[in-house]
This record gives structure tokens, C-alpha cells and sequence, in this order.
């Protein structure tokens, strides 16, 4: 038997791939919002498993360090590592600003790592390129997704740094690349403020008399010198010792330290449940749009298309054509054409969308087949308003008068 | 498969009911025998296409019969349920434009019927080159539709409503689109086929040209035909 779908779109096969491709890069952008969504959930994921942490310690109560602030004592790590289980501990800090390079600035997640060896909780577990951090002050490691290079000078804040290393695949759950610098410049770096704020902070105490008692020399520089150093951190990393369970470790710090514990699997919730389950949500629409958008395209064109074929299939119903034989050549046209639209969107999202784009777009090929699968259910589903417009078509309408 | 003609006794077809009601055929008789090829000729709204439509199977008349190649199709109320298959099998259709299948090639166009009927691809396409060979489009046989003139077209399109070697055609103003040369040569080549292949023909014509080739014409008016001796006149 012909292949009466087949030899149509032969024929007319200029119309079908320039609407296929037209299909295609909308289903390309939807390949890629998906691709989006899986790649913030693998940078989350990337985030923890770099930060080589079996569990994070972070103020009590909160979030931290990732999707909330967080604030604990820099020596609160010499009473967690001393505690069983706990195999090695390090102070961290995150803080997302704008690191400035000569004229141009990056946003990047500005890290601060505990002094240590590799294998230390909190540094980049590989370097592509240079060394790590053996200073304790203004030496870096940034991931090159920043765009520095080895031995560029990088302002944070007041201070300079020297990129010592290079990194790839280190960045926030924002995607946004990391820089990693030592704790103590971490530390003065989240809470330095500015000469005239600094002036107008010693002022402001020196006039508080409960601070600046002429009878308790010193009291005054006692009190400047606390509120000009920081002795916060915003987490502290955990590696346990190998046969020991995650949970109990972590139930013990929560006991006896009374911090809140974060293990592994818990942190992943948090950020891909909280941090960008908004992202992931608007994603969501976006994904439902176009393919609504898509399924109106299909719908649309090849409603057209059987419209400019009434006459002819008033003919092959006159000569006897089974319905289905016509419903099937509609059918097969639709999902021809959503072939032609999957493999433009494929190729596009793949070479053309995905490279370029921004953050780190994921293209997971058990997507691909799903989105294979909806792209056949909506050409099907589309096809429907179609074959019933011809179905309806009378035999009779071949036959003049 | 062909043979035993065309036979109609008291065909009426009502359109609505009540105080809308038209009989657009109200008493029609015809008789057409293998072979033979007949004109049917009628001003416009006399019925001519609601007949062709009953005898096409694709409208239900009102009361009446109707014998098709042998096979009573409709009997006062009774109609043959399979009307699909009754189109495929017994009646070839040749319309006022060739209507052919614009992405099929001409001999896919004539062979699709065929294949429809469950006829295998390679004799199904057979059988189409060997109407070629009788209409002289043998050498077209792989071009587009597009790509034939409108004598050529119309010759397909003649080969299509034959292919399946019905007893009966329905030719709807065939010559219609065709200059005269043209419009006689499709006349002798449907009264050439209707002898060979035994098949009944019916003409739908207004064609003043070849009007004068039907040996019997029947006229319809007002629904009701009156059967009239034609000219004969042979071919030149």
C-alpha cells in the first residue's frame, strides 16, 4: 500500500521542513528550559559534592549556609572535631558579591576556606590549571567559568588577590562561579565596612558612656577592637570517619552542641526543594506554555494543511478510501512533522542553545526521550481536530452540482 | 466482475420533511446495459446531481430501486451497508476536473484504487500501465499530475475509474474542461472501454459537442427522466 502521508510530504517536503524547523526551535527552547532546571539541580549537587562535607554545621535553626544566613563562633570546629565519628572539620563562609578584575567585575560566590592541605572539607577538590592557596592572605583559586586567568589580580571588597589556581565545574547553586580565598580574608571581607563607617563606629562608642568609663581604662579599645574583628563563620564543614552513620554523628553534634546538623541528603533537599524551587516552578510554566504554544502550532498547521486538502480526500473517500486510512495519513503528517520539529530541537538545544546560554544547561537524554514522547502524544493529540474535520468531509463534495 | 448494467426503477429522493420537503428526484427510470455507453442531460436543479449522488452511493434515495451491475444496492428503504466498498468495487468515477491526487503519481493515482481493494502493489500497478497502454499515457505514466496536460489528466483520470473494472461509470461532465478534439476523443475512448471491459456508462453532460455521439440520451427534468433516442453518430 502507498504511503499516502509519505508521498505528501515529499511532495510539499519544502513546507514541511521549513515548519519543522520553525517547530523545532520552539521545541529547542523547551528542550533547553528543561536542560536549565536539570543543570541548577546539578550545580546544587556539585556545590555539595565539592564542598567534600559529610555534614554542615550551621546556626541553630536555620538553613545555612546555603539557602540562609548563617552565623556560628569560628572555634565552635575544635569541639565537633573532638567528637566521635568526626574525622575531619573545617571553617567555611560563602558570601555571593561582585568581584572586580581591572574595569570589568564578576558576580561569583566568594568562599572561605580553612588553611590545609588538599582533601580539606571546603576547598575545590581538582585545579585544571595552577596551585592551590598555601597563604594565609590575598592569594585565590577561581573557577574559570569567571573568566580569570593565572596571576590576575581580582579586587574583593578593599583588598587585592592574586589568582594562584583555576578550577572548573565550582559554582553556587545559582550557577555563579566560585573564588576561593583564606577564612581569616573571608571572614574580614563579609563584615569590613568602609573608613567612614569604621570612623563613625568608634565615635558613636566613644561617646556611649556605658563603653567609655573613666573608671575602667580600656574598656573603650576593648570594646572598637571586638567590633572590628569577626569571629563569625557561616558553617562548619564534617567529614566522618569511615563505618560511621551520618545521622547518628550529626544527632550527637545537635545534642550536645546544640547547632543545627545538615546531613547530605538533607542539604540536597533544601536546595533543590527550597533554594530554586521557584526557579523550577517558573521553569514548570514555561515547559507547560510551549508546549501548549507547540500543540497549537501542530494543531494550526496541519489543520490548514487538510483544509487545502478537502477536495482530494472527498475523492478517496468517493473511490472508497477507509477512514482510517485517511485519519492515518493526517496522523502521520502531524507526527512527521513533530519528528522534524524533535530533531531541529535536539540539534538546536544541543549546538546552538546550550553552549551560549548563560548558566549551565543539562541536557539529560532521558529528557530527550520523554520530550521525544510528549512531542508524538501532542502531534497525535493535535492531529485530532484535523481528522475529524475530515472525517466530516462528504464523498458527495467530489461529485459537482 | 463487469457486466449486468445499470438498472433503476421509481427512484425518488426527498431532501427535509413536512412543509420544507423538496423531491429532487421524483420518478426515475433508467436502463443502462453493459457495454453501452448513455448521456443524461438536464437544466441545472432538475435533479442531475442528486441522481448522480444516488447512483454514486454516497446519498440514500427515498423509495425506489436500484440495481448496480447486477447487485440490487437499494430497495425501497433497504440500502447495502457497506457503501464504501460498493464505491470501490462496483462504480469508476470520472468527475468534470480530473481530480487527481496531487502528491501520487499518475500511475500511483490508478493504482491506489486497486490497492485499496487489498490487490497486491506490483499487479495493482500492472493493471494501471495497461490502461495507459489502451489510453495512450503509457509514457506519463511516472510524471506528476502537474506535470500533464489537461487531455492527459483527464485520460488519467479515466484510467482511475476503470482500474478496478467496475460494471459501472459515473462520468460527471467528463468533457467539460476539454476543447472539442480533445472532448470527443475521451468519448470514444469511454465507449472503447465500455465495450471492452463490459462496463455501463453514464454521461452527465451539457457538451453540445458530443451530445450527438449517444446512441440513448435520457433527460431529466424536475426530477423525473424521459428516455430519448440519440444520434448515434460515429466518430470522425
Amino acid at each position: 500500500m502507498i504511503s499516502l502521508a509519505g508521498r505528501d510530504i515529499m511532495h510539499a517536503w519544502g513546507k514541511f521542513v521549513f515548519t519543522g524547523v520553525g517547530l523545532g526551535l520552539l521545541i529547542g527552547v523547551t528542550l533547553s528550559m528543561a536542560g536549565i532546571y536539570r543543570g541548577m539541580v546539578d550545580d546544587a549537587k556539585v556545590l555539595l559534592d565539592n564542598s567534600g562535607a559529610d555534614l554542615w554545621v550551621v546556626q541553630k535553626d536555620t538553613l545555612g549556609p546555603y539557602a540562609e544566613s548563617s552565623s556560628i563562633y569560628d572555634d565552635t570546629w575544635r569541639s565537633i572535631r573532638g567528637m566521635p565519628g568526626v574525622e575531619r572539620v573545617a571553617n567555611i563562609t560563602y558570601l555571593t558579591m561582585q568581584v572586580r578584575q581591572g574595569e570589568r567585575d564578576v558576580r561569583a560566590m566568594v568562599t572561605g576556606v580553612t588553611p590545609g592541605e588538599a582533601g580539606t572539607p571546603g576547598w575545590p577538590p581538582y585545579l585544571v590549571a595552577g596551585r592551590q592557596i598555601t597563604r594565609g592572605h590575598y592569594e585565590a583559586v577561581a573557577d574559570i567559568a569567571s573568566g580569570f586567568k593565572l596571576g590576575d589580580r581580582i579586587q574583593i571588597r578593599r583588598n587585592h588577590y592574586t589568582v594562584v589556581g583555576l578550577t572548573r565545574r565550582m559554582v553556587s547553586s545559582n550557577g555563579d562561579p566560585m573564588v576561593f580565598i583564606p577564612l581569616k580574608d573571608a571572614q574580614e571581607s563579609q563584615f569590613l565596612k568602609d573608613n567612614d563607617a569604621i570612623l563613625q563606629q568608634r565615635r558613636r562608642t566613644a561617646e556611649n558612656p556605658n563603653f567609655n568609663r573613666p573608671q575602667v581604662p580600656g574598656l573603650l579599645e576593648a570594646v572598637i577592637a571586638s567590633q572590628s574583628t569577626n569571629p563569625y563563620v557561616n558553617a562548619v564543614l564534617v567529614q566522618i570517619k569511615s563505618g560511621h552513620n551520618a545521622d547518628e554523628v550529626a544527632q550527637s553534634i545537635r545534642r550536645w552542641k546544640r547547632l543545627t546538623v545538615y546531613t547530605r541528603g538533607q542539604m540536597e533537599a533544601i536546595l533543590v526543594g527550597k533554594l530554586i524551587a521557584t526557579s523550577a516552578r517558573q521553569i514548570g510554566m514555561f515547559l507547560v506554555i510551549l508546549s501548549i504554544v507547540s500543540s497549537a502550532i501542530v494543531a494550526f498547521i496541519i489543520y490548514t494543511l487538510t483544509l487545502g486538502k478537502i477536495r482530494e480526500i472527498a475523492v478517496l473517500k468517493l473511490i472508497g478510501t477507509k477512514n482510517r486510512t485517511i485519519a492515518g495519513l493526517i496522523m502521520q503528517q502531524a507526527i512527521a512533522l513533530g519528528l522534524i520539529g524533535f530533531v531541529v530541537g535536539k540539534i538546536s538545544a544541543t549546538l546552538l542553545m546550550a553552549p551560549f546560554f548563560p548558566k549551565y544547561v543539562l541536557l539529560e537524554p532521558l529528557d530527550s526521550v520523554f520530550g521525544f514522547i510528549a512531542v508524538v502524544v501532542i502531534c497525535v493529540l493535535s492531529s485530532i481536530i484535523a481528522i475529524r474535520v475530515a472525517l466530516k468531509v462528504d464523498p458527495a463534495e467530489a461529485i459537482g452540482g | 466482475m463487469a457486466g449486468k448494467g445499470i438498472h433503476i426503477e421509481g427512484l425518488k429522493k426527498r431532501y427535509g420533511s413536512g412543509d420544507t420537503a423538496v423531491d429532487a428526484l421524483k420518478n426515475v427510470n433508467m436502463q443502462v446495459a453493459p457495454g453501452e455507453v448513455v448521456g443524461l442531460i438536464g437544466p441545472s436543479g432538475s435533479g442531475k446531481s442528486t441522481l448522480l449522488k444516488a447512483l454514486g452511493a454516497v446519498i440514500e434515495p427515498t423509495a425506489g430501486r436500484m440495481i448496480l451491475g447486477g447487485e440490487v444496492i437499494y430497495d425501497n428503504g433497504w440500502m447495502v451497508k457497506d457503501l464504501r466498498a460498493l464505491r470501490r468495487d462496483k462504480i469508476g468515477f470520472v468527475f468534470q476536473a480530473p481530480y487527481l491526487i496531487p502528491f501520487l503519481n499518475v500511475t500511483d493515482n490508478v493504482a491506489l484504487l486497486p490497492m485499496l481493494a487489498g490487490i497486491p502493489n506490483a499487479e495493482a500497478r500492472s493493471r494501471a500501465v495497461e490502461l495507459f497502454k489502451a489510453l495512450d499515457v503509457e509514457h506519463r505514466a511516472k510524471a506528476m499530475p502537474s506535470q500533464l496536460s489537461g487531455g492527459e489528466q483527464q485520460r488519467v483520470a479515466i484510467a482511475r475509474g476503470l482500474v478496478n473494472h467496475p460494471p459501472v461509470i459515473l462520468a460527471d461532465e467528463p468533457t467539460a474542461p476539454l476543447d472539442s478534439v480533445r472532448a470527443l476523443a475521451v468519448i470514444r475512448i469511454l465507449n472503447d472501454m465500455a465495450r471492452k471491459l463490459e462496463t455501463a456508462i453514464i454521461v452527465v453532460t451539457h457538451d453540445e459537442k458530443i451530445i450527438p455521439t449517444f446512441k440513448r440520451i435520457y433527460h431529466i427534468r424536475d426530477g423525473v427522466t424521459y428516455e430519448e433516442a440519440g444520434e448515434g453518430r460515429e466518430f470522425e
